[in-house]
């Protein structure tokens, strides 16, 4: 292996200024899907510093680190972020990145929306970042939202919430939307438009296919919520009365809304995980996908039912019993085709010959965590049980398996995969091990004893709780996970850092993988692929490796 | 970077970047409008005071202005026609026509908001109905002023002479598609409001 | 063979771990609330303090919801052994050996239709057994109209405080209003009506009955039943605004005599001892009466009734116990105890404190 400069010397040789313009005029999808991945990681970090602040908040009982409008703003913030701010980018990033290599096309079909969706994430971050010091002026704590990430109206209304903290929720949710939305539209018509010859639709990598699925269920979630916004918009500005309880608008229309968006959302942010795994699973265990037709109906059904299961947010709410059965029955079906996809990883793995690299670790991590956030999910569809669990802590552990455990530890599993090609270069697997398991450590002491206080009686976004009712122990184990989880994040970085500088060059194929971007260079050029590739089969790199056993054969 | 060479890639049977663009785009649009749509039929009276609908809607300038806009989605099928056979006098003149009747519906639109607030005291602050009809029409009607703006683009750089059939048929082709769409938006907007929500 | 007994020492692993952990929460939670919750030390209720552990039901709702949760969690735990087993027997016995370097593939298996259907048909046979057992359930809990001789209560939600309306037609003027604290007879239905003052909040009672949300322009309906005596211990379940944390729930119950006694005592009116006058005197004056009622002096409706104070054993909605040293603190500055709740400190001087104070210890 020779340690050959990765940039060509164009690049090097110019300043850094000029670097740094090239990144922010660019409209090369490579060059974007990067920087949304790396804004998100930021993102990250600081949606993990304020869950750190409310872990120590909360590690006992009675605490007073912090004011409960402190760790209102906190819980807000930190949600808000994950989700928006982190997860979609992230997952839009990697889609950004992989869809063009993946079905050999030279960019999206719309690169300069491309970028103009990536300014208006970052702009809107910011715009809502901004409200810690904009939203009072820059008196006392300044005015971060404080009414959660779902922000259930009439708390957020003029009259309890003054200032100008929810219109920062809002308008910065609002923006990185519009972002969100051009980049669906790119998704769509670079994925209906722009495959190679040969690449028909069931040749596609199932990474495509789910984020063709996440593409349809951004374009039709996220204007329910952008409606809906500038609903409150007009409540708080206008005096309009959408969700005036006072001139007889309903509080509850306002749930139905955020959850129509709300949960297709989650499986936005859960899919593109799903796609991920998809991709590493069979590289590692040297084994095709395990049933990839049914892999394509499960991703389907799952995008059509998640439309209609929104109500499972809203079970406490008092519905009627026959709606609630409904919204539970629909909940139920949608763990079939998940469980699907689960038993398809299982069976590719099954008789394989796998090679765990920290990769495939992250992988299997990701199975592990994601049953476990997968089957609580079922026990919160059990109306009953749910009246129970809801807005208890339970909640807070089960959507943390599946976004921490899911989605992440597939993102991190990406990031080792994909970054030698993005940059050529490998990411070091000894420091990766410790990584992973700092994390799977850190996750369980801090996820799993939420169940416990959950079913123990906590309510969830409570700023502290009394003593003596058990919630003790269970909140210091709580807490005493964060510093793995802080170690874990801070040796991912040095990694990234450390490899980009002098990581072992990877060459083209460090996998041994099988779809189109290992067929150009790592990095790859800037119009990605010298020839525009054919594709045989959904494996065409395997074709090429096995002449003598292709997969067209068993198409 | 843009001038990447797009079409060696589609294969054959692919559709145009640009009408998935715009479908997707319109399919974006459907969702929103559909929010504003439920909130309207959601809030059928159950305003705590007045006025309502009955006593305030009047139909008749509504059909007027109903017609027009629905005229105008066969006047911009029309410029289309005249510009796929390189006509361009018969573009210009269908072009100018949809862009009228679209400005005379805004003008209606206009004239019923400041019979509205003038005459009936009704703002969006009034009452449910208020929030809810200003909300829902005054989106529409935002749709049609910038479908209005692109069709008077299109129509001033044809009279500037930089409208070719062969690179701009599909551009013009898509903001007829979007017009189009803001008709059909009208006529569901045109049902919850004067049909459905007139129910006593 | 080698495979078979690793295989079955990890799946043992993973089940003796699955049937500890309930019992192992069971311990903890005896272990850590022996010692009894401070607050219900004050003065103490008829009976132990129940704490709010949904596996610990007293009372029909609950104690529904518990045996489904049983089932589910059976269910769902018998899941997790089997697909974790697999993942891990994966794991293990497919994972590429130390020495091999070979360039050998696996045999590419593309699917096979037989599993994949049974893995799609099992599932759902499942659900629809849990999807069945949850209708009928919901239907068993979910009541449309009040239960036969239930006690009728309105509970209404402020930020960040209960009131609660006793309506009984035995009542002089139908109904009595208390707060914070809702006295019940055991072995009787409790039918709530549930309303809201302000913003949404959530009546979540673990050992009676699963959470109901209070949502203005919106009435609620939940019911209970307590089997036992005991203070039961609660909180508010949907987030509320700044002190959501701070927003107790407290229900007492006791034998039907005990509290019909205890219904005596908060519809008498309030004591007028001539010795404190001047405390209630400032308390009408400043700007108390505004928000809090007592009987025959003043109408305040935008905190809790104070007429029969020192019948409670906590102040602050729970947050601490009703003593003539918290209490005193409590009205000083309201903040330091519940900082961001809507009591404002009066700025009193230390007599006229003194005096407020001795008026309110006389509200029995």
């Amino acid at each position: 292996m020779t340690t050959a400069p990765i940039h060509p010397t164009s690049e090097t040789s110019i300043g850094f200024g000029s670097r740094v313009h090239s990144w922010v005029i660019s409209v090369d999808h490579k060059k974007l899907g990067m920087m949304y991945i790396g804004a998100g990681l930021i993102f990250f970090m600081l949606g993990g510093i304020e869950a750190t602040l409310m872990r120590l908040q909360l590690m006992k009982p009675l605490n007073d680190m912090l004011t409960p409008h402190g760790f209102n703003q906190m819980f807000t913030m930190h949600g808000t972020t994950m989700v928006f701010l982190v997860g979609m980018p992230v997952l839009l990033g990697f889609g950004n990145y992989l869809i063009p290599l993946m079905i050999g096309a030279r960019d999206m079909a719309f690169p300069r929306l491309n970028a103009f969706g990536l300014w208006l994430f970052i702009f809107g971050g910011l715009l809502l970042y901004y409200s810690f010091i904009g939203g009072d002026g820059l008196y006392g704590m300044g005015g971060a939202p404080d009414v959660g990430w779902f922000a259930y109206s009439p708390l957020t209304s003029k009259a309890f919430s003054v200032g100008h903290a929810t219109d920062y929720w809002i308008l910065g949710i609002m923006v990185s939307g519009f972002g969100s939305m051009t980049t669906a539209i790119n998704f769509m018509a670079t994925i209906l438009c722009m495959r190679c010859p040969g690449m028909t639709f069931m040749r596609m990598p199932l990474f495509v296919w789910l984020m063709f699925t996440v593409g349809i269920l951004v374009l039709l979630a996220l204007p329910v919520l952008t409606g809906a916004q500038v609903m409150l918009l007009f409540d708080r500005f206008l005096g309009a009365h959408f969700f005036d309880p006072q001139q007889q608008g309903s509080v509850i229309f306002w749930q139905h809304l955020f959850w129509f968006f709300g949960h297709p959302e989650v499986y936005i942010l859960i899919l593109p995980a799903f796609g991920m795994i998809c991709e590493i699973i069979p590289v590692f265990s040297r084994k095709v996908i395990f049933g990839y037709p049914l892999m394509v109906a499960a991703t389907l059904s799952i995008a059509f039912i998640s439309l209609g299961v929104w109500v499972h947010h809203m079970f406490s709410v008092g519905l009627p019993p026959w709606l609630n059965s409904i919204f539970a029955a629909s909940t139920f079906l949608i763990a079939v085709p998940t469980g699907m996809k689960m038993f398809n990883w299982i069976g590719t793995m099954w008789g394989g010959n796998i090679r765990f690299t920290v990769s495939m670790m992250f992988a299997t991590g990701f199975l592990v965590m994601f049953l476990f956030g997968g089957l609580t999910g079922i026990m919160l569809a059990v109306v009953p049980f749910d009246w129970q669990l809801s807005d208890s802590y339970f909640v807070v552990g089960h959507f943390h398996y599946v976004l921490f455990g899911g989605t992440m530890l597939a993102v991190f599993s990406a990031v080792f995969y994909w970054f030698p090609k993005a940059t050529g270069r490998l990411l070091s697997e000894p420091m990766g091990k410790w990584t992973f398991w700092m994390f799977m450590i850190g996750l369980t002491l801090t996820f799993f004893p939420m169940h416990l206080s959950g079913v123990l009686g906590m309510p969830r976004r409570v700023y502290t709780y009394q003593p003596g009712r058990g919630f003790e122990l269970w909140n210091l184990i709580s807490s005493s996970g964060v510093p793995f989880q802080i170690v874990g994040v801070l040796l991912l970085v040095t990694n990234i850092i450390k490899s980009l500088i002098n990581g072992r060059v990877a060459g083209p194929d460090p996998w041994d993988a099988w779809t189109l971007e290992w067929a150009t260079s790592s990095p790859p050029p800037s119009e990605n692929f010298p020839k525009i590739p054919t594709c045989t089969s959904p494996r065409p790199l395997w074709d090429r490796k096995h002449p003598e056993d292709p997969d067209c054969f068993y198409e | 970077m843009t001038s990447i060479p797009h079409t060696n890639l589609i294969p054959s049977s692919a559709p145009s970047r640009g009408k998935v663009g715009m479908a997707c785009l319109i399919f974006a649009e459907c969702w929103f409008f559909a929010g504003f749509i439920v909130a309207y039929l959601f809030y059928i009276g159950k305003s705590s005071s007045g006025p309502m609908p009955r006593e305030v809607i009047d139909i008749k300038p509504v059909l007027v202005n109903s017609a027009a806009l629905i005229a105008s989605s066969f006047t911009v099928i029309a410029a289309l026609r005249g510009l796929a056979r390189s006509h361009m006098g018969s573009f210009r003149f269908w072009m100018a026509l949809t862009i009228v009747l679209g400005s005379y519906f805004i003008y209606g639109t206009a004239m019923e908001w400041r019979g509205f607030i003038v005459d009936h005291h009704l703002t969006i602050s009034t009452n449910l109905f208020g929030t809810t009809y200003y909300s829902l029409v005054g989106f529409h009607a935002f749709h049609v002023i910038v479908g209005l703006c692109l069709l008077t683009t299109i129509l001033v750089l044809s009279l500037m002479g930089h409208i070719h059939v062969v690179r701009d048929y599909l551009r013009v082709e898509l903001v007829s598609w979007y017009w189009h769409f803001v008709d059909a938006v009208w006529i569901v907007v045109f049902t919850t409001v004067y049909i459905v929500g007139m129910r006593p | 063979m080698k495979r078979f007994f690793t295989g079955s020492f990890l799946a043992m692993c993973v089940v003796a771990l699955a049937v500890c952990f309930p019992s192992i929460t069971h311990a903890a939670v005896a272990e850590i609330c022996t010692p009894g919750s401070p607050a219900s030390s004050a003065s103490a209720p008829s009976g132990p303090t129940i704490l709010p552990n949904i596996f610990d039901p007293h009372g029909p709702p609950a104690r529904m919801i518990h045996d489904l949760s049983w089932l589910v969690l059976g269910i769902c735990g018998g899941l997790f052994i089997l697909v974790e087993g697999m993942i891990f027997y994966g794991v293990i016995f497919y994972r590429r050996k130390k020495n091999d370097k070979s360039k050998n593939e696996p045999r590419q298996v593309y699917g096979s239709n037989p599993v994949e259907i049974a893995w799609t048909i099992i599932p759902l046979l499942i659900v629809f057994v849990l999807a069945l057992t949850t209708v009928r359930t919901i239907r068993s809990i979910e009541l449309t109209e009040a239960p036969e001789g239930a006690l009728q209560v309105v509970v209404i939600g402020h930020q960040w405080w209960w009131e609660y309306r006793y309506l009984d037609a035995s009542i002089p003027g139908g109904e009595v209003v208390v707060a914070n604290e809702l006295h019940v007879p055991i072995n009787r239905p409790v039918w709530l009506r549930l309303e809201s003052a302000d913003v949404i909040h959530s009546w979540w009672v673990p050992a009676l009955a699963g959470k109901m949300d209070v949502i203005p322009n919106h009435t609620n309906y939940t019911w209970f039943n307590a089997e036992s005596e005991g203070l039961y211990l609660g909180q508010c379940a949907e987030y509320c605004g700044n002190q959501h944390a701070g927003m107790l729930l407290r229900v007492i119950a006791s034998k039907p005599a005990e509290f019909d006694a205890w219904l005596q005592t908060q519809i008498a009116p309030a004591v007028n001892d001539a010795s404190v006058a001047m405390g209630r005197d400032i308390f009408q004056e400043y700007a108390c009466s505004n928000c809090h009622t007592v009987k025959g002096v003043s109408d305040g409706q935008f905190a809790p009734d104070l007429s029969h104070l020192m019948s409670r054993q906590t102040i602050a909605a729970g947050v601490a116990p009703l003593d003539p040293t918290t209490l005193k603190a409590w009205i000083d500055n309201p903040q330091a105890l519940k900082p961001g709740c809507n009591m404002p400190s009066l700025q009193l001087d230390p007599q006229e404190l003194d005096a407020v104070t001795a008026y309110l210890l006389t509200l029995r």
